[in-house]
């Protein structure tokens, strides 16, 4: 009996990250930021959408983390809410940035998007899934020998 | 409904996105799309490659379960909660498309001119999709994150790293769009 408990539990604790994902892919079509032709735009500096989408987003995330901090709101795990500081440098993040905006500009899609997209019923999006795991994997393997 | 089946407008998509981040945290997890591909080498086997893929991926079904839902999120949006109206791209982006040779632009989510079939199974259409799919494999696991993670919520966080990474996605982007595409798609 236990057990059928702990599965239970373990299946709500899923459904609640596949609504997540639901609500997050829902959000991101009705908002066209999946759209190629958007970010076009956008790197083009001819429509405030983006600018909006993205500026929006940070204005009120920086106040809500903001205010989880001050107020120490906890997590329903329990612990307070702090998000891990990102590793300093800056190498890594000029030239890892750049590189994947090369691609997020030529493919239209960010790592979100790719996946939304295949929902829409892009299935060609499987190559540019397939060919940014083997992006991924290649730069596992040159870690090491990459300035960071 | 009308409002509901029509494009939303930047100002509710944007604090919706905001909000997605937020319950992420509130979960105590956070907002980072990127890592899943990571995860996806590990479970390929890419840790006997590389220390980088061996991590407990177990640990990171949560984000895996987004992913899935996001798919199902993508579906239930195009299939039910769009009236098929047009991208309203602005005019000079439209005239700006023309004259790179795409012809329907804004009239669905991706251009034909490199998304349809008919255009991927051809030397130049495969490798638009490889490269551009290599480079964003590779630049996001090089920079640690991408959009979900650096833009929305390491600039959330004020990380200056973050900073850093949008300003490079900007720097790839405008290369992209200024000077490469046009080589690519303009005759």
């Amino acid at each position: 009996m236990f057990s059928a408990k702990a599965h239970n539990r373990n299946k709500m604790k899923f459904l609640k990250f596949l609504l997540v994902g639901i609500f997050f892919g829902i959000v991101l079509v009705k908002s066209e930021a999946v759209s190629w032709y958007r970010i076009y735009e956008m790197f083009k500096f001819q429509s405030f959408h983006m600018y909006g989408i993205i500026g929006s987003a940070v204005f009120l995330g920086v106040l809500f983390i903001w205010i989880f901090k001050k107020y120490k709101v906890k997590s329903i795990e329990g612990r307070e809410i702090d998000l891990l500081p990102k590793e300093k440098g800056v190498a890594r993040y000029i030239l890892g940035g750049t590189i994947f905006g090369l691609g997020w500009a030529l493919a239209g899609a960010c790592p979100g998007p790719m996946y939304i997209l295949v929902g829409t019923g892009v299935f060609s999006m499987f190559i540019v899934i397939a060919a940014a795991l083997l992006g991924t994997f290649t730069y596992g393997l040159l870690q090491k020998k990459l300035p960071h | 409904m009308d409002y509901i089946l029509q494009p939303w407008p930047w100002y509710v998509s944007g604090p919706l996105i905001a909000l997605v981040m937020l319950i992420l945290v509130f979960f105590g997890k956070t907002f980072g799309m990127s890592s899943n591909l990571q995860t996806l080498c590990s479970i390929g086997g890419a840790g006997k490659f590389s220390d980088y893929f061996r991590l407990d991926w177990k640990a990171q079904r949560w984000n895996l379960t987004v992913v899935l839902g996001a798919i199902l999120g993508g579906f239930i949006a195009t299939q039910y909660l769009s009236d098929g109206s047009a991208i309203a791209l602005s005019a000079e982006t439209i005239s700006d498309l023309n004259a790179l040779g795409f012809n329907e632009a804004g009239e669905t989510l991706l251009p034909p001119e490199i998304y349809s079939w008919e255009n991927v199974l051809s030397l130049k259409g495969i490798s638009v999709l490889v490269i551009a799919g290599f480079l964003v494999g590779f630049g996001t696991r090089y920079a640690g994150g991408c959009t979900s993670g650096h833009a929305i919520t390491g600039l959330s966080n004020l990380q200056l790293p973050s900073l850093i990474a949008v300003i490079g996605f900007f720097v790839g982007g405008l290369i992209m769009t200024f000077f490469i595409l046009p080589l690519i798609f303009g005759s």
